[in-house]
């Protein structure tokens, strides 16, 4: 296991009043996501522990494509990682802003 | 009073996530989650074996209203370690249970387990026995507890002897219900006995269809999410109470059911022996036609 932590300046607030939001599973090439409102609107948080060594650089890059593109400020995002590529991680990054922006019943 | 939202989501039962299902059970927007996510309520056991956690341990559990009415609920989430039990899983599951017999509300299980956890096997099999404990107390003081199987992993191991206590089971084709699984019958007893390859032989020996037509299932539904919830609404209003006289009648319909099936080679043998016209069809007939051809199925009735 590896655990990495992000501490990155986002450029868009998460809009919505959802205080949190959870996606995907921990299974073989899969993740979850649980996002939380708790960082400072201009920054966005996110720890990661993942199954997969060494890939470093390339959570690096894909966290930084995230935050730079949606709005992720004021968010707390702490991934369990089971291995999954990383097109699937950026897939469920904005799932995950999408579900808490939705609307509360 | 709050007015019930029905809830119309189509939904595979079988393809959906654990959280998917209780929200396409229960009716619309009613659901509320104890000890969630953001709590982190982990396994204590998985990082010594370096393996990734899941912040609900694999089950979700809270409360939700099905027809209005307020019930208690826990889904097992299949895909994260083939839904099996491990300290934290099994805690969740007990603690919901007792606060089911404490606030007289009744139960509906979600499974979807291959069994206890390897990693955290001591810990998980202690969880089997004090579930168990927990559905017969929580039936004793007049609570329903209802099981639903229909997930990829099946219901097998602990979970299926956690099944074996519940008021009523409801199970669609794509369940299955035992307590070895394929593999494990395979490894301990040879391919011979059974090959754990043979779909076919896997789903008429353990799935949904072969459990209600031999009376361990009481209901059987389409692999569809509001199948699943009119079968519960209706499983909800069963008789209640679980006592010494129900128990003993369920030991003797297991005495006869092995006595007429006891020496069958092959489930297609026990459909012909039901009486079913072409028992070759029934993995292939639609849900329709199978409750009928079901019509002189085991009885499932003195069961639990």
């Amino acid at each position: 296991m590896e655990k990495l932590s992000f501490r990155l300046s986002a450029p868009k607030r998460a809009g919505g009043t959802r205080t949190q939001a959870i996606v995907g599973v921990v299974a073989s090439g899969n993740l979850e996501v649980l996002l939380e409102r708790a960082s400072p609107a201009d920054t966005c948080t996110i720890d990661i522990a993942t199954a997969a060594n060494g890939f470093g650089a390339v959570w690096d890059a894909v966290v930084r494509d995230f935050v730079a593109r949606r709005s992720a400020g004021g968010l707390r995002i702490s991934i369990n990682d089971g291995g999954a590529r990383p097109d699937t991680v950026a897939l469920r990054l904005a799932q995950g802003v999408r579900k808490i922006e939705e609307p509360e019943r | 009073m709050t007015a019930v939202t029905a809830n119309d989501v189509s939904l595979s039962w079988y393809e959906a996530s654990a959280r998917q299902r209780i929200d396409a059970l229960v009716d619309a927007g009613s659901f509320c989650e104890f000890i969630g996510p953001e709590l982190r309520e982990i396994s204590p056991h998985l990082s010594i074996f370096d393996l990734p956690a899941q912040f609900d341990d694999g089950i979700v559990i809270g409360r939700g209203r099905l027809d209005g009415a307020s019930v208690l609920v826990a889904a097992q989430e299949g895909r994260f370690m083939g839904g099996a039990f491990g300290e934290v899983h099994g805690a969740k599951l007990t603690g919901l249970l007792r606060a089911a017999r404490t606030l007289k509300q009744d139960v509906v299980i979600l499974f979807d387990s291959g069994g206890v956890r390897l990693q955290e096997a001591n810990a998980g099999e202690l969880a089997i026995a004090e579930i168990m404990r927990a559905v017969i107390e929580a039936r004793r003081a007049r609570v329903n507890v209802v099981g639903l199987i229909g997930g990829r992993a099946g219901c097998y191991g602990g979970g299926s002897l956690i099944a074996g206590t519940c008021s009523r089971l409801i199970i669609s084709e794509q369940g299955r219900l035992s307590v070895s699984g394929p593999e494990v019958i395979e490894t301990n007893k040879g391919i011979e006995e059974f090959d754990s390859r043979d779909r076919a032989l896997v789903w008429r020996t353990m799935g949904g269809k072969h459990r209600y037509l031999i009376g361990g299932a009481d209901a059987f539904v389409e692999d569809e999410a509001l199948a699943f919830r009119q079968a519960a609404i209706a499983a909800l209003g069963a008789k209640r109470g679980c006592n010494a006289a129900a128990l003993e009648a369920e030991q003797k319909r297991l005495e006869r059911r092995l006595q007429r099936f006891g020496e069958v080679e092959d489930a297609i043998e026990i459909w012909q022996t039901l009486g079913i016209d072409d028992p070759t069809d029934v993995p292939a007939l639609p849900t329709g036609a199978f409750l009928r051809a079901a019509n002189d199925r085991e009885n499932a009735d003195d069961a639990r």
